[in-house]
């Protein structure tokens, strides 16, 4: 057998199955989000529903607040997780169970940490009883509303809590691999310990940090269940809006769903296109 | 270096302490809850304490122990499907150069970044034809869009540092293609096939939205069932099934970080679902 032949038959089934079921999805996606529906005898495509969809005020809104928590999230997760990996890669007694520890939520489904967030940051969860019991708060209405909040709070916090160590093990690998030799010199040469981190470390991590970011960035950009469960109920995030849309009762306003669903995959290309550069800048780094 | 002081190296403790801290919290009122037996503002503990939320999770009515076996079957379903296809994609894409690569490559990629929700809207219609909504076949199939990439990028890892003249020695000594495949491959990608398949599971595990949308609410996963508690208020049930939920993950961590030391890059995935 040929390696050509070969080639084909171990990656047909791979093929196969993510031709399907994820560029399919994509296409019928974008054909019906053109009102082109054969199936029901809508043969003439047209833009209708992405000019429903882009003069929406409210779409707006939603795509600002999606962007908002994608954006801050992923800022805030990558600068803990590098603070967080400087730390960790120390070596210190109890090392391996600090290790586990940070690595723990890893595994945590995001609907368990959003309900974690709701039971500690809600307007009666564990800090509004410490706030009520010295005496900061009389009522649970006093605590300042940090979930269902109009500035996605609640949102941003689960995504800091899951995300830092996601990226912060990326970050810890990288660091190790490195090791301090480098640091080492630039100190003896007279850097201080911040100029051996910013001109010396950062340069040389900052690839793989940006990759990670980049995935993060798209995840919390796409994500559901999270802005679901902590989100307020205007506006909501695009996935969300999508969502509600494609079930709604009035059919005719699913090609407005799949709009949506085209507008968040763009933006999605758009950052595996930066993924891939930022990782392309790693190889050659 | 020199040695950092005594109150910055306090300082340094301090923020390492607080960061492990924050991690865990998130989950503590989830355990709290699964064994309180009403706990209103402003208690800071439940004032009693009760099995009845176990109780409850743990008895046919409430559906849990039901919702947990389709759970592991979709999971186990979709890993085992992702560990038939991925091995020899991953084989392909791990030993051999060829045109069009990095176009594969980035097919596979893709997935991991595309917001399930996008790809999932437009599967809809076409599992509406196929008769595949609101069945499991339907679920483990678009369980497949996520978990397949993380199967194959592992195993193109486990195969880029393979060396295929073994098999070829195996043959030439009279050894069949199966007899080379048990004996001589299986046991040198082992190690990528439980990686892989444990990153698979939990991804798989993990999906909230794929579920809820094909699986039509007549597919039930403890994600969906643990946000209807949520929602409906049930903070006790919520904790206990919050507490079921999160243990495969746990143990499966507990399990790579005992037996697979050094696989700490690739347990980065984990986080993506």
């Amino acid at each position: 057998m040929s390696d050509r032949l070969r080639i084909v038959l171990l990656l047909a089934p791979a093929m196969t199955l993510i031709l399907v079921l994820f560029c399919g999805g994509l296409a019928v996606g974008v054909m019906r989000s053109f009102n082109y529906m054969p199936v029901i005898g809508l043969t003439q495509p047209n833009l209708d529903a992405y000019r429903a969809v882009l003069s929406d005020p409210a779409v707006l809104r939603s795509f600002l607040l999606t962007f908002h928590i994608a954006f801050t999230s992923t800022v805030i997760s990558a600068v803990i997780a590098i603070a967080a990996a400087l730390l960790l890669r120390k070596s210190f007694a109890g090392r391996n169970a600090v290790n586990f520890l940070f690595q723990l939520n890893l595994t945590v489904p995001h609907i368990v940490g959003a309900v974690g967030i709701l039971y500690l940051f809600s307007q009666s969860g564990f800090f509004a009883r410490m706030a009520y019991q010295i005496g900061l708060i009389a009522r649970p209405a006093e605590f300042p509303a940090l979930v269902f909040d109009p500035f996605a709070i609640g949102i941003i916090l689960q995504y800091v809590w899951k995300e830092v160590p996601f990226i912060g093990v990326i970050v810890l690998a990288q660091m190790q691999a490195l090791g301090t030799d480098y640091e080492s010199v630039a100190r003896s040469l007279g850097a201080n310990r911040w100029q051996a981190f910013a001109h010396v470390l950062l340069p040389l991590i900052l690839p793989g940090v940006l990759s990670a970011s980049v995935i993060v960035f798209a995840f919390t950009f796409g994500a559901y269940e999270v802005p679901l469960l902590l989100g307020a109920s205007h506006p909501q995030t695009l996935p969300v809006l999508a969502y509600k849309t494609y079930t709604d009762v009035d059919l005719a306003a699913r090609p407005q769903a799949m709009a949506m669903a085209v507008v968040i995959t763009l933006l999605s290309g758009l950052m595996i296109w930066a993924y891939l550069r930022a990782t392309r800048a790693r190889v050659r780094a | 270096m020199t040695r950092p002081s005594p109150l910055s190296r306090s300082l340094l403790v301090l923020s390492g302490v607080m960061l492990i801290v924050w991690l865990i919290l998130p989950l503590v009122p989830l355990l709290i809850w699964s064994f309180a037996r009403g706990w209103r503002f402003p208690d800071l503990l439940p004032q009693q304490w009760s099995w009845q939320a176990w109780e409850y999770a743990l008895s046919a009515r409430s559906g849990v122990v039901e919702s947990l076996g389709v759970t592991v079957l979709i999971a186990t379903l979709a890993t085992a499907l992702s560990i038939l296809v991925g091995v020899p994609a991953g084989r392909a894409l791990g030993l051999y150069r060829f045109r069009g690569k990095g176009l594969v490559e980035l097919l596979i990629l893709a997935p991991v970044i595309v917001p399930g929700i996008a790809v999932a809207l437009g599967l809809h219609g076409v599992f509406i034809q196929l008769g595949l909504t609101n069945t499991l076949a339907g679920v483990v199939l678009v369980h497949l869009v996520p978990t397949l990439p993380y199967m194959t990028l592992v195993m193109a890892g486990i195969y880029a540092n393979y060396d295929p003249a073994f098999e070829q020695q195996a043959r030439s000594l009279g050894a069949s293609p199966l007899q080379t495949f048990i004996h001589v491959t299986l046991p040198a990608i082992m190690p990528g096939i439980i990686v892989g398949g444990l990153f698979a599971f939990l991804v798989s595990w993990s999906q909230y939205v794929l579920t809820l949308l094909i699986g039509g609410g007549r597919v039930i996963t403890l994600p969906l069932l643990l946000f209807n508690f949520a929602s409906a208020g049930r903070n006790d049930i919520t904790g206990a099934i919050g507490i079921i939920y999160i243990l495969p993950g746990i143990l499966i961590l507990l399990f790579t970080a005992r037996h697979l030391s050094g696989a700490n890059g690739a347990v980065g995935g984990f986080g993506r679902t």
